[in-house]
């Protein structure tokens, strides 16, 4: 199996979709596109748990390293553990969902579709990238179709709201090149298993790791650098909107795990510091949600919250919160992204997100109310969904952290889901429920492409909140790992 | 040990009905939605019964004692190897017994609601609906694992969210359901961190083995659960307790008991199910289930005790100022789940002294005949009348003539009046009360009375009291109805209930239950004591005759009662006010002074300090591309001034 297709096949979707002429060519090229992308990471995954059932036990299956630049030691290094193939197989459904809900954006098509199709290859090539600079490369191809998706395609204020996430993931970009570029001057490599094997000095892991990690936290919403997320999201047309909240902001997030397991030391020196930034997010992007008015606001700021729990679970350094962390990366992805795409649907027929101008939706588009409400109660983790596997894990994993100061964090996180039940139900009673308008009522419900997109993403929650041993199966052989080569470079010091 | 596995299909087949009705049912099924929830639910309820036979009386029982069996234990979600979630059915005498309420009263429901519900539009939504609580429910009540507890147990709070919930363009019943869903949220908090202690110390969540190792007291986690302690209490009494608290706030325990009265929004048949016989004692349930552990803590058991107590008294209370029929049935309920909470706090675990254990369970079990028979009742009487409120009805016995006798026996029942059910159970619960604790006691005994006297009243008010008038004013949830059934008291499928739920209501106190339910496994020798039980039952009859006087006629006797209460029956009549005081908090103090201060501060502080940091480097570069100006004649400068510097600085201080 070989990795590259993942970025290959973007890359040749994106070639085709330059050449299509008319918007049902490009969207029928980029959804057959999409789709392919879903099939190969099925594949991906289906050769991966043959390969762990055959007995390979490696870190990373699927390993190959080409020299891409020599003189820097640089290389094109690539192979997945379970936490990236989660991250693929994440992408590629949020990719699939996003194309469908734009199936009818006829402003500029070309270059909308284009657009999309380059994030994805960004995210594939910076998920299964071993070595850092190439995965400093991918993290970049990922960020300007962001800026370029929100600045022409977006509403409200969108030039202001684009240039203000751009210049702030810019500044991420900057601050994560630092840390990773220190890295690389301590060890004179960028290779991430190379340096994991030597280590790196506990100076320079003090020095270079607050750079590298909120380099990343600041695509990942960490507290006090996520002011992009409520005006990036609010002003992005609905697939990007989907796109930042289910793959950019997992970027982050993963990369932050990446850097706490390349430096553990002092992820364990300073990982007070990323509890409390996270417990803050947390409780403050509850409360911050709790008093917004626009739908799309709301998604917003509950998705600092939600994000505020991956953060946590890094934090907390221990193999059932990193877990934790990372389902919920892939739990507030797709749920993110349904929430997004219901709000899109709403948007599209009443022209309006303010919650107090609408009701009652449900009499007119029950299927749409519907999605909703599942992306809401999924929102408050409810179980059956995954959000409530992804929560209850990072709790279970905060809480093994017998410390005070630790357990009143976990407990105030905690608190956090009655404060989400507030803002979800005010939402919904207000907006899907009580009596509806006139000029709604005869609003028409979701059109066949919008329902497969809702389906998409509702099975792929589903998945995980039934059959949470499903994805453990997965990743927990990685995060496994990760816990063991963390221990092990503590005991060399 | 024989194999108890067909019990899985006990809630699996809610959960079908759940899914091929929510998936299919709006479109395709909606005519025979009804009919397929009711047959499913049928099924399970034969295999109830069934397994109630098979464990009570072929093969439960080991020497003497009735066995937990944990008929299926499943990996769901591994957190480490100790410690995981796992779907299991726990067969036990409380969980038996359980399965047969659950379904029993289900069924009623779900027959009831054929005729009540028929002409919904969203018919087929609400037995979905339906379905998915029960199967919430028994799941709940088949778990092995606490943390599968509270997963059943958010599961059925959304459940009981979306019923209520279900006239949804109407918004105090939308109000409604977000009230009982945030408040009992509020609550779960406390569960899951009580279950995150025990779970910590006990190094499982295993609900078996959490009661093994917290109840030898030489374990190392007894030992280290101990000797842990907060704010000077062990860690084994802030679990207890915060688990208590998630109990309490699904058994609607003052003061988290504000949701209750307001879920009589929902359809009644809902209220008889969920607000009355099932989900509200599932806190009750839960302390059951862990009261081996809650009976090594003194202090869990008394804060118990006088939270059950309280809340008994408190609703009874405000139970006789309400007007609201369903209002007062609810306080009702809260007011005899106050009864089965006391009675597990003031309990011993095992032999003698597991008297008021035995006692809780067996009101549990009564209770939920009689008072969901009275839920049914009312809402055959909401169906012909219209409406909610006392005042609209009066004089209906002869109008409905099944009803009025279900509801006398129901409320005979409640009442404590021997033969009937609630008589048996109230007497072991009061016998308890008087040798463990005289205070709780006392107040058991006025709650008594106080509970004959507002039945009675209630009772009156709607047969009797004046001639009948069918006030036809929509002014009920059920607006959306057809007028065809104003006249008699509808159709055979909403009477039929009524007349095996007074059956059962007669019939029940009759089941040997000490015999089969008790803390240790063992039967336990009881006796009703005629002696001791002259002063409840000659209270109760004082307390209905009061009440006939009252209001078997109407006359001004009762508002001049009131009114010599003044301000106490205002109070009363407003809820002592605990509403206003969640309001107060919410609105007054949690919206202004947390959420608005913080939302105020992301756009204008942390937002403002990034823009600053934007605008600052726009205006650092702004002042300094002056350098870059392209003019030769500049750079010269620049550079013969620079070299002229060095050169002073080389020169005369570095030198």
């Amino acid at each position: 199996m070989n990795l590259t297709l993942l970025i290959l096949l973007p890359l040749l979707t994106a070639v085709l979709i330059l050449l299509a002429k008319g918007l049902q060519q490009i969207r029928v090229i980029g959804l057959t596109g999409a789709v392919a992308q879903l099939g190969l990471a099925g594949w991906l995954l289906k050769s991966f748990l043959a390969e762990r059932a055959a007995g390979n036990n490696a870190a990373h299956l699927f390993e190959s390293n080409q020299t891409w630049f020599k003189a820097l030691n640089i290389n094109y290094h690539i192979g997945i553990d379970g936490i990236s193939l989660a991250m693929i197989l994440l992408t590629s459904v949020i990719v699939v969902a996003g194309i469908l809900v734009s199936w009818t954006m006829d402003k500029l098509s070309k270059e909308y579709f284009f657009l999309l199709v380059l994030l994805s290859m960004g995210a594939y090539g910076f998920f299964i990238s071993l070595d850092l600079f190439t995965l400093f490369f991918f993290l970049e191809v990922a960020v300007i179709p962001k800026f370029l998706l929100i600045g022409i395609w977006g509403s409200g204020d969108k030039t202001k709201s684009a240039m203000k996430l751009a210049l702030m993931l810019m500044a991420g970009s900057a601050l994560v090149m630092v840390g990773l570029f220190g890295v690389y001057y301590n060890t004179h490599t960028f290779d991430i298993v190379q340096i994991t094997q030597q280590g790196i000095p506990v100076g320079v892991q003090k020095f270079f790791f607050p750079f590298a990690f909120v380099g990343f936290g600041i695509f990942a919403a960490l507290f006090p650098f996520h002011t992009w997320v409520p005006d990036g999201h609010a002003s992005a047309p609905t697939a990007a909107s989907m796109f930042l909240a289910g793959i950019s902001m997992k970027l982050g997030g993963y990369g932050c795990l990446r850097i706490a397991s390349l430096m553990p030391d002092a992820a364990h020196a300073y990982s007070w510091i990323i509890i409390l930034l996270a417990t803050i997010a947390i409780i403050y992007g509850a409360f911050a949600t709790m008093m917004q008015t626009d739908l799309k606001y709301i998604n917003a700021y509950s998705s600092i919250s939600h994000c505020g729990f991956v953060i946590l679970g890094i934090g907390m350094l221990n193999k059932t919160s990193i877990n934790g962390a990372v389902i919920q990366m892939v739990s507030h992805g797709l749920m993110t992204a349904l929430f997004f795409a219901a709000i899109g649907m709403i948007y599209s027929r009443t022209h309006t997100r303010i919650v107090a101008q609408l009701g009652g939706l449900l009499k007119a588009m029950p299927f749409i109310s519907t999605v909703f409400v599942i992306a809401g109660l999924c929102s408050l983790g409810l179980p059956g969904f995954s959000g409530f596997v992804a929560e209850m894990t990072v709790f279970m994993g905060s809480w093994q952290n017998p410390d005070g100061a630790y357990r009143l964090a976990t407990i105030l996180s905690g608190a956090s889901i009655v404060v989400t039940a507030v803002y979800i139900l005010r939402a919904t009673g207000r907006a899907i429920m009580g009596p509806i308008s006139d000029e709604h009522a005869l609003l028409a419900d979701a059109t066949w492409n919008e329902k497969l997109a809702a389906v998409l993403l509702i099975v792929g929650i589903l998945i995980i909140g039934l059959a949470p041993f499903l994805i453990n199966h997965l990743i927990m052989p990685s995060t496994d790992a990760i816990m063991a080569q963390m221990e092990k470079v503590n005991l060399l010091k | 040990m024989s194999n108890y596995l067909y019990i899985l299909w006990i809630p699996l087949l809610p959960l079908a009905t759940f899914v091929i009705l929510g998936l299919f049912g709006r479109k395709y099924l909606s005519g025979i939605a009804g009919i397929l929830g009711t047959a499913s639910l049928l099924t399970s309820t034969i295999l109830s019964f069934v397994a109630a036979k098979q464990y009570f009386f072929v093969d439960g029982k080991v020497n003497g004692i009735f066995q937990k069996i944990v008929a299926l234990k499943y990996t769901w979600l591994e957190f480490s190897p100790n410690v995981s979630i796992d779907l299991g059915i726990i067969v036990d005498p409380i969980s038996v017994m359980m399965l047969v309420v659950v379904t029993s009263v289900s069924l009623m429901v779900h027959v009831f609601s054929l005729g009540y519900m028929k002409g919904e539009e969203r018919f087929a939504t609400y037995y979905a609906f339906l379905s998915l609580f029960t199967f919430s429910m028994l799941g709940l009540i088949l778990s092995a694992n606490i943390f599968q507890v509270y997963m059943f147990w958010e599961l059925v709070g959304v459940s009981s969210f979306l019923l209520i919930s279900y006239y949804f363009n109407k918004p105090s019943a939308v109000a409604a359901s977000k009230k009982a869903f945030i408040v009992t949220r509020f609550a779960d908090l406390g569960f899951l961190i009580g279950i995150l202690i025990l779970g910590f110390y006990g190094g499982t969540l295993d609900i078996g083995l959490l009661i093994e190792r917290f109840t030898s007291i030489h374990s190392t986690q007894f030992l280290s659960i101990t000797s842990a302690s907060f704010l000077g209490a062990s860690m084994l009494t802030w679990g207890l307790t915060l688990v208590f608290i998630g109990g309490a706030g699904k058994s609607a325990m003052f003061p988290l008991h504000i949701w209750l009265p307001d879920a009589m929004e929902g359809p009644t048949p809902v209220s008889a199910l969920i607000h009355a016989a099932t989900m509200v004692v599932a806190g009750v349930y839960l302390v059951a289930r862990l009261f081996p552990v809650f009976s090594m803590d003194e202090t869990a058991l008394t804060i118990v005790t006088y939270v059950g107590a309280s809340s008994a008294l408190f609703a009874a209370v405000i139970a006789c100022t309400q007007t609201d029929i369903k209002r007062v049935l609810a306080y009702s309920t809260m007011s005899q789940i106050g009864y089965m909470m006391f009675a597990l706090g003031i309990s011993k675990n095992g032999g003698e002294n597991g008297l008021g254990y035995m006692a809780s369970m067996f009101h549990l079990f009564t209770h939920a005949f009689f008072k969901s028979l009275l839920f049914l009742g009312a809402g055959s009487v909401i169906h012909m009348v219209h409406s909610n409120e006392m005042k609209d009805m009066g004089g209906l016995r002869k109008l409905m003539p099944v009803t009025h006798v279900a509801f006398l026996i129901a409320c005979l029942a409640i009442a404590g009046i021997p033969p009937f059910a609630g008589f048996f159970s109230k007497e072991e619960i009061l016998t308890a009360a008087f040798h463990e604790n005289k205070i709780v006691y006392g107040i058991a005994l006025f709650t008594a009375a106080l509970t004959s006297f507002y039945m009675f009243r209630l009772y009156f008010n709607i047969f009797w009291s004046k001639e009948a008038t069918v006030a036809a004013h929509a002014h009920d949830a059920h607006t959306s109805h057809d007028d065809h059934s104003d006249h008699g008291e509808g159709p055979w499928v909403m009477k039929l209930p009524l007349i095996i739920l007074a059956a059962c209501a007669v019939g029940v106190g009759f089941v040997p239950f000490s015999q089969l339910v008790t803390s240790d496994g063992a039967a336990l020798e009881t006796h009703v004591d005629v002696v001791f039980s002259i002063a409840p039952v000659v209270l109760s009859v004082l307390a209905i005759l009061l009440a006939a006087s009252f209001y078997k006629n109407k006359n001004e006797k009762s508002d001049k009662v009131a009114s010599a209460f003044g301000g106490f029956y205002t109070a009363a009549y407003k809820k002592f006010y605990v509403d206003e005081v969640y309001i107060f908090i919410t609105k007054k103090i949690i919206f202004p002074f947390i959420g608005q201060p913080i939302a105020w501060a992301d756009r204008n502080i942390v937002d403002g300090f990034m823009l600053l940091l934007a605008k600052t480097t726009a205006k650092i570069s702004e002042s300094i591309k002056g350098l870059q100006s392209g003019k030769v004649q500049n750079y010269a400068l620049y550079f013969f001034g620079g070299v002229a510097v060095l050169s002073i600085l080389f020169i005369y201080i570095w030198k």
